[in-house]
């Protein structure tokens, strides 16, 4: 063990091997569905806007905020890559980041890959896009309104993933109570969530305020989307 | 707006959200809190630190070292040296643009034309 605490997502062995395996097909079978489904959001355009949003993923993920004295909390990024390049990208984003934080940083175990790809690339991302979905009409008439939206979907979509960690505890894990690990997850993660909530709309924000038709958010339909283009050239 | 100069704006564009991503990998990393994180607290609780080693009962107990703790970023750091946690955050933000940015232009959609 180093001093530093720089790991930032499941170690190896903090939930047992059956668990670890059956959230890794779980994560499998979601990111398979997501290569299905990116292919219809990407284009000349979004596909390397997307390469960057994953990019600044890995760099702010790397910029641990206090939330309370002695613990911390960082960007998990599912709702901001949810809003900015769709959720089946976005989900890709995230785990292409968690994979090569495991590969090349040693921050997440190899084998809590599962758990990590399916509770922040996975859960993360869904729950933050229903959300924002949600909001749409709210994202679309003000700039206020998607700031909102963008927050709000950033906190609903860190409460949930921890929620995820809980889960994968309550089925192979042990230590710690199962209610005391539920009650300290979703205190650290609400506070967490005001972090991720204020990065997301900062940068919801910005690229709205500089590109808003690379919002994947305030986008119409693909058909729209291909009319307007067609129209523009 | 013809063609190249639409080219041109996005090229800009994707420009400054690259270097706004190195920036902050590479600048802003060291102002990082070094406390842990929500799930590490929680995994850590019932544990205290002492000389490396976790004392006491704690979900962390459980852990493993890391399969890739050999990396010469492991932990963020350049060959186990910290002050050189922006060259790994530079590091890694390139990896990332290259892995992820790889992979999407060639799911992408072929333009028709």
């Amino acid at each position: 063990m180093t001093t530093e605490v720089v790991a930032m997502h499941m170690s190896d062995g903090i939930v047992n091997a059956p668990t670890s395996l059956a959230f890794g097909v779980v994560a499998i079978v979601g990111l398979a569905i997501c290569v299905a489904r990116a292919r219809r959001d990407l284009d000349d355009r979004t596909a390397p806007l997307a390469g960057l949003v994953a990019a600044f993923v890995f760099a702010v993920q790397m910029l641990n905020f206090p939330v309370l004295p002695g613990v911390s909390g960082h960007l998990l990024g599912g709702a901001l890559t949810a809003i900015l390049v769709g959720p089946y990208v976005g989900a890709l984003c995230v785990a292409i980041v968690l994979v090569l934080q495991a590969l090349l940083f040693a921050d997440g175990g190899l084998s809590a890959l599962g758990t990590n790809i399916t509770n922040m690339a996975l859960i993360g991302t869904f729950v933050g896009f229903a959300v924002a979905v949600a909001l749409r009409p709210l994202a679309r008439r003000s700039r206020a309104g998607l700031l909102v939206t963008a927050f709000v979907a950033a906190w609903v979509n860190t409460v949930v993933a921890s929620m995820g960690f809980v889960l994968e505890y309550a089925l192979g894990g042990q230590g710690l109570a199962l209610g005391t690990v539920f009650g300290l997850m979703a205190g650290f993660h609400a506070l967490i969530g005001i972090g991720e909530g204020i990065i997301t709309a900062l940068t919801v924000g910005a690229v709205a305020a500089v590109r808003p038709d690379l919002v994947y958010l305030l986008r119409g339909q693909r058909s729209e989307l291909t009319i307007t283009e067609a129209t523009v050239r | 707006m013809n063609a190249p100069v639409k080219n041109r704006r996005l090229a800009g564009f994707l420009g400054a959200f690259l270097l706004v991503a190195l920036l902050l990998a590479g600048g802003a990393s060291y102002l990082a809190s070094g406390s842990p994180d929500g799930l590490d607290a929680v995994t850590q609780t019932g544990c205290s630190e002492s000389e490396d080693t976790l004392q006491g009962q704690c979900i962390a107990q459980n852990a493993g070292e890391h399969a890739t703790a050999g990396s010469p970023f492991a932990d963020y750091a350049v060959g186990g040296n910290e002050a050189l946690t922006g060259v790994a955050g530079v590091v890694g933000v390139i990896a990332t643009l290259a892995v992820a940015g790889g992979l999407f232009w060639v799911l992408r959609r072929r333009s028709d034309t």
